[in-house]
């Protein structure tokens, strides 16, 4: 059935681990950088693994799982360069991760201790956008800018299948195909819009709607990490060089629940799960890296040494983390802040004193 | 050095301020690695496993499976090897105030000098439940006595119990002032509460909240009648009793239940409006060719109602084991959300209680229920001479938009018929 659907999907590595060619892409990556995209996907899952569990323990208020989708975040943020700007939804952690966003930056937000979590300026990679495909037309209007600067700079924009249902996504793609912007939607088709399935809302493959829109879409493999790679690369490359947006849809499964406050137990079966088992990215990458010589199981053990430390950093210094004070939440609402603001963060600092007054009294 | 630590039930969804125990993976002694799973919970939303946030060794289950457990209430005592794991810390979660049995160490700030005792004695490194039970108790009848936050904190630090101080505030709230003075005057402290019966309010979620819902959806639309009849049961019980012989030792269960099952399957075949649904819009009559049986089961989880896909395609040896399978299935709660759906006429059996008889409701989409009340051995009449059998009662309820008084007496009279004489019924059958 998967195979079925993924029959116009550009394909270079096979969930065995084959290294297959495709007449219209291809990648060369050096064994280092093989490795590397091997590392992060390994250390974002087990990011995302020590998130749940936190969730679990009561220690952060909510996680969305990217687990099964490291492929496609991994290797699309792979594709960008530094000095490229990503839009992320609140499933990336592959792409916050490759974009230098750190682990306790995206915790943080998670923990409800911070509206944000990083410095989107500094690390070329937007906030996670919560409301459901808002980021797109967000993308579409820096891309705006990118064009009317006239920067040597690409946007890419992640979303999820359900979130092409929603009118600002459609708008966006609408603003790209106009100002032919310098724009990359990368759809991030898991199969699940929460507990919708896939076929009840795309009646059509998700990839072929950017005709509709007059820019192309093109449908890769979502856990084959090089196939993301060639086809985001060459979909930048069009956006930096005024070729336009391109739509990209990789294909892949949200091995997870929707949030942790999801019990996909109840909407979808074990047996989908085991298919899809079968098509994880890590493995097969592993197994080609493996196969070929590219790295050994000394390689292989580092790098779970490396999960295995990451984990211990990720719990304790969520733990750790302390609650901001609360009149930091007027900090940010304006650069100079009205008589009206500054008025209630006095008040509110004085009703947390009187918490103290009265045994000293 | 060792200390014990506690795991309080954390908000596993969105806002979610409680959840009930399913069961426990971990017995005390049991020795578990940070992130091992270790308790089963069901909330409103979902039925998940939560790990352990410490490595050691298990020393307390605190709750117990069936239990409903607030957020925040401790559910487990660990021992863990002292510096091995961060200090506990309770999140603050989004919408939560910081809980105030966070750490004993906290707890305990602030208690000097006053005459709150009852955790004077404990050691040091042990956690004091029966103070957080006492704050509590002064907590839980906030809406009886005014008094902002801050106050209400003095009056814990103090030990004042603020139900028994008189309020002088403008709007009748109790002050900063009236708190001190009480502290002052030797107002009685805060005494731990008795757990006294008292009215609740009980939130309904999960299996019971289907249920009433169902229920409640299905006295509303449909108009049910019902209709019931007593069945000489000695040929049944008999014919029960041989196909355990026949069957015995190949693991097939067969009971009443899959004889009644059967009759109600073949009156179904006969009378095919049983397996129909009503549909408003039209109106229509659904008319379904498959029998898919509801089996009404009783679970440590609530009322469950499993289905027999296609039963009337099956044997009875295939309708025993089939039946056996999902009852057992729904009793572990292993159901998948495809055995609970679908059914087009079900079966309840309230003679397990010790019940004659009663009047079934229809469940949401079905048009007949057949209830079977207990066996019991009554005075029956066998030609002009009383004598003593065992009789079961049948109760039929059907939607009366779907099926007249005089098809619905058909049906049940059908499953009368195959249950008072099994075999010449089959046998009539198989001409």
């Amino acid at each position: 059935m998967v195979d079925a659907l993924l029959g116009s999907a550009v394909q270079l590595l096979t969930p065995e681990g084959e290294r297959v060619e495709h007449p219209d892409f291809d990648i060369t990556l050096t064994d280092a950088e093989l490795r590397s995209l091997y590392r992060d996907m390994v250390l974002v899952r087990r990011l995302d693994a020590e998130a749940t569990a936190l969730q679990r323990q009561g220690e952060i208020g909510l996680w969305a799982s990217s687990l099964g989708q490291e492929a496609a975040q991994v290797g699309s943020a792979h594709s960008l360069r530094s000095s490229d700007y990503a839009f992320p939804t609140y499933r990336d952690h592959g792409v916050s991760w490759c974009r230098g966003v750190q682990p306790m930056e995206i915790l943080a937000m998670f923990r409800g201790i911070t509206n944000g979590g990083w410095d989107p300026i500094a690390r070329r990679c937007s906030l996670y956008t919560i409301v459901i495909g808002n980021q797109v037309l967000h993308a579409a209007g820096y891309a705006m800018g990118v064009q009317l600067d006239g920067a040597d700079e690409a946007v890419i924009v992640y979303f999820g299948d359900g979130a092409t249902d929603e009118g600002d996504v459609n708008e966006a793609f609408v603003l790209g195909a106009d100002y032919q912007l310098p724009l990359v939607y990368f759809c991030e088709n898991n199969q699940w819009a929460i507990s919708s399935p896939r076929d009840r809302f795309n009646r059509a493959p998700l990839y072929q709607r950017a005709a509709g829109f007059g820019f192309p879409g093109v449908r890769v493999d979502g856990n084959d990490i090089l196939a993301v790679m060639a086809v985001t690369r060459m979909a930048l490359d069009r956006a930096r060089s005024g070729g336009g947006p391109t739509l990209v849809e990789a294909f892949t499964y949200r091995m997870g629940a929707h949030t942790t406050s999801d019990d996909p137990t109840r909407y979808r079966h074990a047996e989908d799960l085991e298919i899809w088992r079968l098509r994880d990215p890590i493995e097969r990458l592993k197994v080609y890296l493996a196969r070929n010589g590219m790295a050994d199981r000394s390689y292989f053990d580092q790098v779970d040494h490396e999960a295995a430390d990451l984990a211990v950093l990720v719990r304790d210094g969520v733990r750790a983390m302390a609650a901001p004070a609360p009149e930091t939440m007027f900090d940010h609402v304006y650069v100079d802040p009205t008589a009206e603001l500054v008025a209630q963060r006095a008040g509110l600092i004085a009703y947390e004193e009187s918490f103290a007054e009265g045994l000293t009294a | 050095m060792t200390s014990i630590r506690e795991f309080a039930l954390p908000d596993v969804g969105e806002g979610l301020t409680e959840a009930e125990i399913l069961r426990w993976l971990v017995q005390p002694g049991d020795v578990v690695a940070v992130n091992d799973m270790i308790v089963e919970i069901e909330t409103a939303k979902a039925a998940v496993e939560l790990p352990s946030p410490f490595a050691g060794t298990i020393v307390e289950l605190k709750v117990q499976p069936g239990d409903v457990v607030a957020v925040g209430t401790p559910i487990v005592g660990i021992e863990t090897v002292a510096a091995a794991e961060a200090p506990s810390r309770q999140a603050v979660l989004v919408g939560y105030g910081v809980r105030e049995e966070s750490t004993p160490s906290r707890r305990r700030r602030g208690r000097r000098g006053t005459d709150v005792d009852e955790t004077a004695a404990a050691p040091a490194d042990e956690p004091a439940p029966a103070v957080a039970v006492s704050a509590a108790a002064s907590e839980a009848s906030p809406g009886v006595v005014k008094a902002k936050p801050p106050v209400r904190h003095l009056a814990r630090e103090l030990g004042v119990d603020l139900n028994r101080i008189i309020a002088t505030g403008l709007h009748g709230e109790v002050t900063r002032e009236d708190v001190r003075s009480a502290a002052g005057s030797g107002a009685p402290p805060a005494a731990p509460s008795r757990q006294a019966p008292r009215d609740e309010r009980i939130a309904v979620h999960g299996v019971h909240r289907a249920m009433a819902e169902a229920m409640a959806h299905s006295a509303r639309t449909a108009p049910q009648v019902t209709e019931w009849v007593d069945v000489e049961m000695t040929r049944a019980n008999q014919a029960v009793a041989r196909l355990r012989e026949a069957w015995q030792g190949d693991g097939v269960r067969v009971t009443l239940l899959t004889l009644v099952a059967t009759g109600l399957i073949r009156a179904v075949q006969a009378h095919p409006l049983t397996n129909a649904a009503w549909v408003d819009e039209g109106p229509a009559l659904q008319m379904r060719g498959a029998v898919n049986m509801g089996i009404a089961a009783d679970t440590p989880r609530g009322l469950l109602v499993p289905v027999v896909k296609d039963a009337g395609a099956l044997s009875l040896r295939q309708l025993a084991g089939a039946i056996q399978g999902l009852v057992d299935d729904a009793r572990e709660g292993r159901s998948t959300p495809a055995d609970l759906t679908g059914g087009t006429v079900s079966v309840t059996n309230i003679g397990v209680f010790g019940i004659d008889g009663g009047t079934p409701l229809l469940p949401p989409g079905q048009s007949a229920i057949l209830a079977m009340g207990r066996v019991v051995e009554r005075p029956w009449v066998v030609e002009g001479v009383v004598v003593s059998r065992p009789v079961m009662q049948l109760t039929l309820t059907f939607d009366h938009r779907v099926m007249d008084g005089a098809t619905g007496s058909k049906v049940l009279r059908a499953v009368a018929d195959f249950l008072a004489d099994p075999a010449l019924e089959l046998l009539v059958d198989s001409r």
